[in-house]
């Protein structure tokens, strides 16, 4: 088991390698005249040289690679080109806003899916195709879409929920939950819909096999079959699909951060793309590139704890 | 042709000979179902309706999409602007129609490069596997885990605002799902027989890709294309929203956010890009599910009965209490059969009314300590009657005539149509129990030998686990394993196929259960490993002096084995009796065919069933 | 079977020293050894039976015989020409004369394409025109007992022998000399299966065919086999004709694979079953004496 997590961890780690260099390279090469955008028009060419100069921008792209791995290395990812401020600072403040919101989302997404895609496989029925006409409106609405729909109707028409949701410390945690709601709901709509269906099939894959039939005949009962032999098999699916939607959250929170004006990396991405300032960009790409990591990794290491057949090879 | 056995099997094809029958076929008869369908009507009619309004945008639009007029901002609909104006006074319709326009086109671009990536490396890495799938695997893990709109941003900051370069960027990002998809079915599908069988003939890799392979892929692509449109609108339209698209475009995600910005002077302006956008992705969706659904009612025909088969019986034991009523006492002077059926039919309601009956008019008997085979070819209804002796039919399986009794007592009521689970679940596991035909899977790969033996003791005889746990080892050494502590401890995978059948065979006898219903017990073996499961099974049968029930292809199985015979054959039983009556003196023609096609003892290479007419038919 | 008979009889495939390997999944393992050491034989008109369980490499033999197997070592000669690494276009050649049936009728044909487009390709691969093509096709399912308005069905609405009648019809396509049969007769039920066989030794009887016919079930070999040879964990362990192969074997393999299959009668199997325990202990008991002796 330990050498099967080294053998992810390693792997995952030359990803990150792998993302950090392209991405690097990508934002510079492309990118031309950095210090005269920064500058603006009206500055001399002698002022952008210069700018050049202090940004690093005259040394070869790879030397200037290496040197901010060996800056991100030491915590270091580099500073704003329009506000000065530290790139890992600014990540610093605006990560626990967006991971609270993004992790509220996912353990009611896996909650809610779970439990309507289990009930939809083990009752069929009504419920179903419930579940299977839920699973197409979700797929039809973007899920920024939904956020914008629910800050019209329920927060500017009816009232019942505030339209920007900014955390003060001092609120107390319940204004604080009732500031989340909307935005979370935005986010969990369209995982839920698709999580459950997806969970669905899964689910009723595993309750055709053979040995379901076979522990029947051994007595054992519905409630035990279910929650430990059909559950714990099609586990593995479910986690796959939820953390596939993981990762799509973290693009999709940016938007709704965007519509909340919440204080999170969103605002912070899309300011920092309007104006090429790469530095951010940069360190944004780096922080999705870990979470996404970290969480396939988790997955991998719970999945092998569920089948003894990953663990082996 | 004359022979009656296969077209029988025509009629009602055999569950065990299903195998593999991997790959979706289009056919003009897809396309049909299609349309015959509520859902791919409104999705088409949706589709079309908006790619004509996006083709004609030039025509139909009374405005530039750009053209603002300055004195009549936010206005409400009137006769010139039908949906009003925006707050730059921009015609809402117009910018509607030209934002269509450009929202499919780049939906299919991004499609395109994804499909232009996608298919041909996953039609190679399937196809080839080794180096390049090697490699492409690892570029495609990394390309799932990356966020797209993350991405689309890093794009935008390098390349600046353009529809185009981050819709390619994102069909760059998304191909993947497309190789996947490709590979996943060219490898179900390249160490198919028939593509074998092209290679024989000495067909080039090219035309075997085209003939065979490609034909595999094409409807989930289709699929998956529907999909992928969706997801891109959705994307393309975010970014637009969040103002980091072309501004001199008109977009449903521009006018989205344009109308955000506005919400408390004039949400209408939100409306309508949002309708938009929900019926073109809707309609795609919709179209994806509808073709998928066309898919499957083709595979349903195909394979309803396996499907009947396999799918579960979870939902009757919660209504299995609603059904309780006081059971009718069996008829006197048959109370001391261990089992006893009578008159058993069973059937499945079919979608136009009809009941298709797969058990007719079936009765027979079994004694404590007896051994009962069951033999019929594929078809013949068998494995329906012993598993609605265990109460282990599919959901939707009824009985349509006759009762089932055991050791006195109804299982199945005369008048009953289905197997009562409440009384079954008291009998399964431990007076009735079960040998499955397919070793391997009838064991959770995910517990350990020892548990599914230990579990199913605890529960059934309320023992503690220790006491389980020695009692499940000297099974184990019973069923004639060298090492029961490191089977005890294994995994399912970790043992071989007449292993795991010693295992099954040792939770079925390990509540002492009065009846074992063995399905085809030996049939996935090899034949001297099932000489040997043969031999533990006759000792233990004699030991414990169980009553039997088999159900067997092999005439060999039932003279080791068996005191009695039934014949079967298309659900009805044929003739029954002592086993040296039927294998040497059968009565019915059927039987006597079936005897005849024996291979033992017949003179090789002559004729065995058309000898009387040449040539063969 | 006399022996003098079987000597008449030319070999025109032979099969010496043959090895199969397949390459290790894992990264630096040693390739898993499939074959080892095969040498076999086939005349004109002649049916070689190869019979052996699970895992005995018996399909793996006769996957290399058609190009289907990664040969390491040996040779494969087929009329004097060595096709042990035969390319793709000379395997389209070799196919006029080397055709194969296959075990599983469910998925030797591609469900998507009509009985007629199936028979059709390997006259197409070898350039026949269509309206011949079509009309080799219609003699075809008449040879093998299919009604001819099968050209326009697709193999689902078939039956699993009347698959496997498709399948032979398809490698009687080029009227070959040697067809390859692997396991044809496993999947299907006893009565189906007895016609199968019957086919196959009509069809040896008009056309002169070759066989080399892989099969677990001793029962089949000895009905429909010349000469039979008994494969054990990738080696031949004993050959010979077909009726003192199957019915009076030398090697202890042969003699316990004999023994184990049961007959349909319950006397005559109580005996079998007596003999085989009464083998079983001969065999533990030699083996004990080697173990001591060495």
């Amino acid at each position: 088991m330990i050498r099967f997590i080294a053998k992810r961890l390693g792997s995952g780690l030359v990803v990150l390698f792998a993302v950090s260099a392209l991405t690097f390279f990508l934002l510079y090469v492309s990118s031309g005249s950095i210090a005269r955008n920064i500058l603006g028009d009206q500055a001399t060419a002698e002022q952008v040289a210069m700018k050049e100069h202090e940004l690093g921008l005259d040394q070869p792209l790879v030397v200037r690679y290496f040197s901010w791995v060996a800056d991100a290395l030491s915590g270091n990812l580099g500073a704003s080109w329009f506000t000065s401020e530290p790139v890992a600072n600014s990540l610093a403040t605006r990560i626990p806003v967006t991971m609270t919101m993004v992790f509220a989302a996912m353990i009611l997404i896996a909650a809610c899916a779970a439990l309507i895609g289990v009930v939809a496989a083990v009752k069929r029925g009504w419920v179903d195709r419930v579940v299977q006409v839920g699973a197409i409106v979700g797929d039809s609405i973007p899920g920024f879409v939904i956020g914008v729909i629910l800050v019209t109707i329920l927060a500017i028409q009816l009232g019942l929920f505030p339209a920007t949701s900014t955390i003060s410390p001092e609120a107390g945690p319940e204004a604080w939950v009732y500031s989340m709601s909307l935005p979370v709901i935005a986010l969990l709509v369209n995982g839920v819909t698709g999580g459950a269906q997806q969970i669905r099939s899964a689910v009723i894959k595993q309750l055709e096999r053979d040995y379901v039939r076979t522990l029947r005949s051994r007595g054992i009962g519905e409630r035990e079959i279910l929650f430990r032999h059909v559950l714990r098999s099609a586990a593995p699916a479910g986690l796959t699909v939820l953390s596939l939607q993981l990762i799509g959250m973290l693009g999709g929170v940016v938007i709704i951060e965007q519509i909340f004006a919440l204080p999170g990396m969103g605002p912070l991405a899309v300011a920092a793309t309007g104006q090429s300032d790469l530095p951010v960009v940069m360190g944004v790409v780096m922080y999705t590139v870990v979470v996404v990591i970290v969480v396939n990794l988790l997955v991998d290491i719970l999945n092998g704890w569920l089948n003894p057949k990953v663990r082996v090879s | 042709m004359s022979d009656s056995v296969e077209t029988a099997a025509v009629a009602a094809p055999a569950p065990s000979l299903h195998t593999g029958q991997s790959g979706t076929v289009v056919r003009s008869t897809v396309i049909r179902r299609l349309l015959r369908n509520p859902l791919g009507i409104i999705a088409i009619t949706l589709l079309l309706a908006i790619s004509l309004l996006a083709v004609l945008a030039p025509v139909l639009a009374p405005f530039q999409e750009n053209y603002s007029n300055i004195a009549k901002t936010l206005a409400a609909p009137d006769s010139v602007n039908i949906l009003g104006t925006d707050s730059a006074g921009r015609d809402v319709w117009s910018r509607l129609l030209f934002g269509a326009q450009l929202t499919l086109l780049s939906a299919l671009l991004c499609a395109g490069v994804a499909i232009a990536i996608g298919l041909p490396a996953g039609l190679i890495a399937g196809y080839y596997a080794g180096k390049f799938e090697a490699v492409s695997n690892w570029v495609v893990s990394i390309l799932m885990s990356l966020p797209g709109l993350i991405v689309l941003l890093t794009i935008r900051a390098a390349f600046g605002p353009s529809v185009w370069i981050s819709m390619i960027a994102f069909g760059i990002l998304i191909s993947p799902s497309y190789f996947r998809l490709t590979r996943t079915a060219v490898q179900s599908v390249r160490n198919e027989l028939y593509v074998d069988a092209a290679r024989v003939s000495g067909l080039s890799d090219l035309s075997i890709i085209a003939r065979h392979i490609f034909s595999v892929v094409r409807a989930p692509i289709i699929i998956q294309t529907a999909a992928i449109a969706g997801v891109a609108i959705a994307i393309q339209s975010g970014l637009e929203f969040l103002g980091l698209g072309d501004p001199t475009k008109a977009t449903w995600g521009v006018m989205l956010s344009e109308g955000f910005k506005n919400v408390y002077l004039n949400p209408t302006l939100l409306f309508w890009p949002a309708l938009a956008m929900a019926l073109t992705i809707g309609g795609l969706v919709l179209l994806g599910n509808a073709i998928r659904d066309a898919l499957e009612d083709g595979e349903k025909i195909k394979h309803r009965k396996k499907v009947a088969l396999t799918k579960g019986t979870t939902a009757a034991p919660a209504r299995a209490g609603q059904q309780r009523k006081s059971v009718t006492a069996v008829d006197l002077g048959t109370e001391h059969h261990l089992v006893k059926v009578t008159n058993l039919g069973v059937g499945y309601p079919q979608a136009d009314g009809s009941v298709k009956k797969v058990v007719d008019d079936v009765s027979f008997h079994v004694d404590r300590g007896e051994i009962l085979g069951i033999v019929g070819e594929s078809g013949s209804g068998k494995s329906q009657t012993a598993f609605s002796i265990l109460g282990l039919l599919p959901d939707n399986a009824r009985i349509v005539a006759g009762s089932i009794q055991f050791d006195g007592n109804y299982t199945v009521a005369p008048g009953e149509d289905r197997v009562d689970q409440a009384r079954l679940s008291r009998l399964r596991g431990k007076r009735i129990s079960y040998i499955p035909q397919e070793p391997m899977s009838n064991l959770d790969p995910a517990f350990t030998i020892g548990y599914q033996l230990v579990t199913p003791m605890v529960r059934v005889l309320g023992i503690p686990k220790e006491e389980a746990r020695k009692r499940a080892l000297k099974l184990l050494a019973d069923v004639g394993i060298a090492n029961p502590e490191r089977t005890f401890s294994a995994y399912p995978h970790e043992v071989s196929g007449g292993m795991a059948q010693r295992v099954l065979i040792a939770g079925a006898i390990s509540c002492e259960p009065d009846l074992v219903i063995a399905d085809e017990p030996t049939t996935a073996l090899d034949v001297t490993v099932q000489a040997d499961v043969l031999d533990l099974l006759r000792e233990l049968q004699q030991r414990l002096n169980i009553g039997v029930i088999l159900v067997t292809h092999n005439f060999g199985v039932v003279a080791d084995l068996c005191d009695r015979v039934a014949v079967m054959q298309n659900g009805r039983l044929v003739e029954e009796g002592p086993v040296r009556d039927i294998l040497r003196n059968p009565k019915e023609q059927y039987t006597r065919t079936l005897l005849a096609s024996m291979l033992e003892g017949k003179t090789p290479m002559s004729m065995l069933v058309s000898s009387q007419k040449e040539p063969v038919a | 079977m006399s022996t003098v008979e079987v000597q008449e009889i030319a070999p025109f495939l032979t099969v010496e020293n043959l090895v199969v390997e397949y390459p290790s999944k894992k990264f630096r393992a040693k390739p898993f050894r499939a074959l080892t050491d095969i040498n076999i034989s086939i005349g004109q008109g002649e049916t070689l039976g190869l019979v052996g369980e699970s895992g005995s490499g018996k399909t793996t033999l006769g996957r290399a015989v058609l190009g289907l197997a990664p040969v390491a070592a040996g040779r494969i000669t087929f009329e004097g020409r060595d096709i042990s690494h035969a390319t793709r276009k000379q395997r389209r050649s070799l196919s006029r004369d080397l055709q194969v049936v296959f075990q599983d009728p469910y998925t030797s044909l591609n469900p998507a394409l009509e009985i007629g487009a199936i028979l059709a390709e390997p006259l197409g691969v070898q350039g026949l025109e269509q309206t011949a093509a079509r009309k080799r096709v219609k003699e075809l399912l008449d040879q093998v007992g299919l009604p001819s308005d099968a050209i326009h069905r697709l193999p689902r609405e078939f039956s699993g022998g009347q698959r496997q009648r498709v399948a032979i019809a398809r490698a009687l396509a080029l009227s070959p000399k040697l067809i390859v049969c692997d396991e044809p007769v496993s999947a299907l039920d006893l009565s189906t299966q007895a016609r199968v066989l019957d086919l196959f030794l009509q069809i040896q009887k008009d056309t002169g065919v070759s066989y080399l016919f892989v099969s677990h079930d001793l029962d089949v070999v000895r009905h429909i086999s010349h000469r039979v040879a008994v494969m054990y964990h990738g080696e031949i362990v004993e050959e010979g004709p077909a009726d003192v192969v199957t019915l009076d074997p030398e090697h202890p393999y042969t003699q316990r694979l004999l023994l184990a299959s049961p007959v349909p009668d319950p006397d005559r199997q109580e005996q079998r079953r007596a003999d085989r325990h009464r083998l079983l202990d001969i065999q533990r008991h030699q083996n004990e004496q080697a173990g001591v002796s060495a």
